[in-house]
């Protein structure tokens, strides 16, 4: 029989950690990630879940507990938001840099300062360089499901995914959701094997300095240098989007569940406009694009599901008919424009697609976006296309810019 | 003392080739740490003169298994290698944090408070060489008054050394202990112990530093000793909240023989531009100190 709950994201994203027997949790409360810690130390408390529970002094500590442990062979979990996040820093290019495969939550919302506790992308978007997979999910099911994968993806790869989605709108929104069966998901994620085991019949010292250069250890074996090692974790990110549509499609073999891999598309076959975002708002663009076909314009949704690695051929493939991409971004890259259209200008160079491209800040801090914004938005900004405007400059959308 | 020699464990784990810089009081203390502790044991660093000491990768002449760590994080780091051995039912294993006081009084304070009121399973040994050695000698809030460092180049260090002791024993962990590399047996014993007990134990090594404190390298010893005999190093335990001295501060205490800072400070370049109203501050902040262990000592027994 099928185990369906109404329950929050929060509660999603806890429930499938307890699902993948993890074995150490460390988490510092942060609006609005704090349920999801609280669940997690019921099911401890409760004996629900047997895992060694770190409740630490900061997400400092936190990603610092879970880079130990992971260390040592546990599966780690933690969960986090907005400057909690941001405090993370240091020890998330840690975690990638030492190929743990630590699995995140993080619950996004926007940043200080000024303070804002509601939703936006810039606390994960500010992390990119971080060497961490980052994958935006759009409802709770698929919060459940995309930690589950988000563990087979890391430990084949060692490399640490980040599962973000966003705050309230899906952290404390309650939704139908099935739950797998524990045995179900102990078949698709094997137990978490280490790259390496600390142990004294073999000492060793994990992340010690390096010299610029490769140097020889005393056996005169060649061994590697810094850039060999960032080279490493960069051909891993490249890799890593093999394993991602791998397990997405055994994960829809094995639940009947498929989430796309890399991105999802919604009547983009035929399209010649595409609408682009990540997250809960890609969902809401979906709705946009239904009222826009029934107006007569052939719209359709790529919603980008992981955001690094960037998934270039997808995307190339997704867009390859439409003549307008219009984007709604959660966040922006000061001085410039959103991050995500930065990126598909430069997966678009050389693919030979000319569509016009139009990026729309929305959304920030929380501000709601309507399907019916959505929809005026893009026929605004297909008359400005129409009447020959080459250069669209970034707009934000429902913002006083006067 | 000859007789106390034999029980020192015979195997090296810090085998010849560190790249500690010569006559460095942490190579010893280290060595001597090591050898207490034993084979299961897992060592967390930050970066620090530690990491120096380990060695450049892929060569390491430690021979217990270690991981590096940031700045602020090697009590947390603790906490999560400890965590994960626990949930894999490995709780033989000793896990050692060793962070220098740059990373301990001023940067890891967070994580270590958080560690040790957590009850985290672990030694944390906190080697004070009194500054920022490893990045060429600039001020902590370990510096004694007095002080050049790189940072107080021209007016030396204003202010007083951190009482880290009492801010360990503000939270009743079950041991802490005081130690130096000039008293290895001292050292050695009180890492023995600290490995029996259970729960959060704090060890803070006295750790002379030749290019810090600009002193012959030859000296190391001499210079530790005299920071026992002028108080400046006070050896002591407080286990289960019940303080005693040991080793040649237990003498000291008992012949009331302590010499005037003025010895130790004189040795030492560092000082060198130290006023005598300086002196005498540091002088009246050392006896405050020596008369509260006293009382603390007639209180425990």
């Amino acid at each position: 029989m099928t185990d369906a709950r109404i329950i929050t994201g929060n509660q999603a994203a806890a429930l499938a950690a307890r699902l993948c027997d993890v074995q150490v949790v460390a988490a510092y409360p942060i609006t609005p990630q704090s349920q999801l810690a609280e669940m997690l130390s019921l099911y401890v408390e409760s004996g629900q879940l047997r895992a060694e529970y770190v409740r630490v002094e900061g997400e400092h500590s936190a990603m610092t507990v879970c880079i130990g442990a992971s260390t040592v062979g546990a599966r780690v979990f933690t969960a986090t938001s907005s400057n909690g996040l941001l405090y993370m820093h240091e020890q998330l290019h840690w975690a990638a840099g030492s190929r743990l495969p630590i699995v995140m939550c993080c619950v996004n919302r926007g940043v200080g300062a000024p303070w804002s506790i509601f939703n936006d992308q810039q606390d994960s978007l500010a992390q990119r360089d971080t060497g961490w997979i980052q994958i935006y999910c759009r409802d709770n099911q698929e919060i459940l499901d995309t930690v589950i994968q988000a563990y087979r993806i890391a430990e084949t790869v060692y490399v640490p995914v980040m599962v973000c989605f966003d705050g309230f709108v899906l952290s404390h929104t309650m939704m139908p959701v099935i739950s797998p069966t524990p045995a179900a998901v102990r078949k698709f994620l094997p137990p978490y094997k280490p790259h390496t085991i600390l142990d004294a019949e073999n000492p060793m010292t994990i992340n010690s300095v390096l010299l610029p250069n490769r140097r020889p250890d005393a056996e005169g074996v060649l061994c590697d240098g810094y850039m060999e090692m960032r080279w490493k974790l960069q051909n891993a990110l490249d890799r890593t989007m093999e394993a991602i549509r791998e397990v997405n499609r055994s994960f829809a073999e094995a639940f009947g569940r498929d989430h796309g891999g890399m991105l999802w598309t919604h009547r983009t076959e035929d399209a010649d406009v595409i609408l682009t975002s990540m997250g809960s708002l890609a969902a809401e663009a979906t709705v946009a694009a239904d009222a826009l076909r029934e107006e007569g314009i052939k719209a359709g949704v790529v919603g980008i599901r992981v955001y690094r690695p960037f998934p270039v051929k997808e995307a190339v493939e997704a867009y390859r008919g439409a003549k307008a991409i219009i984007l709604f971004e959660k966040s922006i890259s000061y001085g410039y424009e959103g991050g995500l259209c930065s990126d598909l200008k430069a997966a678009f160079y050389g693919s030979g697609i000319q569509a016009t491209i139009h990026d729309y800040v929305a959304g920030l801090g929380g501000r709601d976006v309507k399907a019916r914004e959505l929809v005026e938005a893009v026929k605004s900004s297909l008359a400005r296309i129409q009447a020959g405007e080459k250069d669209l400059k970034t707009t934000w959308l429902n913002c006083a810019t006067e | 003392m000859p007789q106390n020699l034999f029980k020192i464990h015979e195997k090296e784990y810090v085998l010849p080739g560190t790249r500690a810089c010569q006559g460095c009081g942490l190579s010893i203390a280290y060595r001597f740490a090591l050898k207490a502790l034993r084979e299961d044991t897992i060592v967390t660093l930050p970066a620090c003169c530690l990491c120096v000491l380990h060695g450049l990768y892929p060569l390491t002449p430690v021979l217990v298994p270690s991981v590096n760590n940031t700045f602020a994080s090697t009590a947390a780091s603790a906490s999560g290698i400890a965590a994960g051995l626990a949930a894999l039912n490995r709780t033989e294993t000793t896990v050692v944090a060793f962070a220098g006081d740059g990373g301990t009084f001023d940067m890891g304070i967070q994580a270590l408070s958080g560690a040790a009121e957590r009850g985290t399973d672990f030694i944390y040994v906190a080697y004070d060489n009194e500054g920022y050695m490893n990045t060429g000698t600039q001020r902590s809030s370990a510096t004694p008054m007095g002080a050049l460092t790189t940072t107080t180049p021209v007016l030396t260090k204003q202010q007083h050394k951190k009482d880290f002791l009492k801010i360990m024993e503000a939270h009743q962990i079950p041991y802490i202990a005081t130690t130096t590399p000039a008293y290895p047996i001292d050292l050695y014993d009180k890492f023995v112990r600290a490995k029996r007990i259970k729960g959060t134990r704090f060890i803070h090594i006295h750790t002379p530093c030749p290019p810090g404190w600009q002193y012959p390298t030859k000296d190391t010893i001499r210079i530790g000793r005299l920071a026992v005999d002028t108080g400046l190093c006070v050896l002591f335990e407080v286990e289960n909240g019940k303080f005693r001295f040991t080793g040649r501060s237990r003498t000291l205490a008992e012949k009331g023989n302590k010499l005037p800072v003025v010895h130790y400070v004189e040795k030492q370049g560092r000082f060198k531009k130290m006023s005598i109203e300086q002196l005498n501050q540091l002088q009246a902040w050392v006896d405050d100190r020596w008369e509260e262990y006293k009382r603390k000592a007639a209180e425990s027994k």
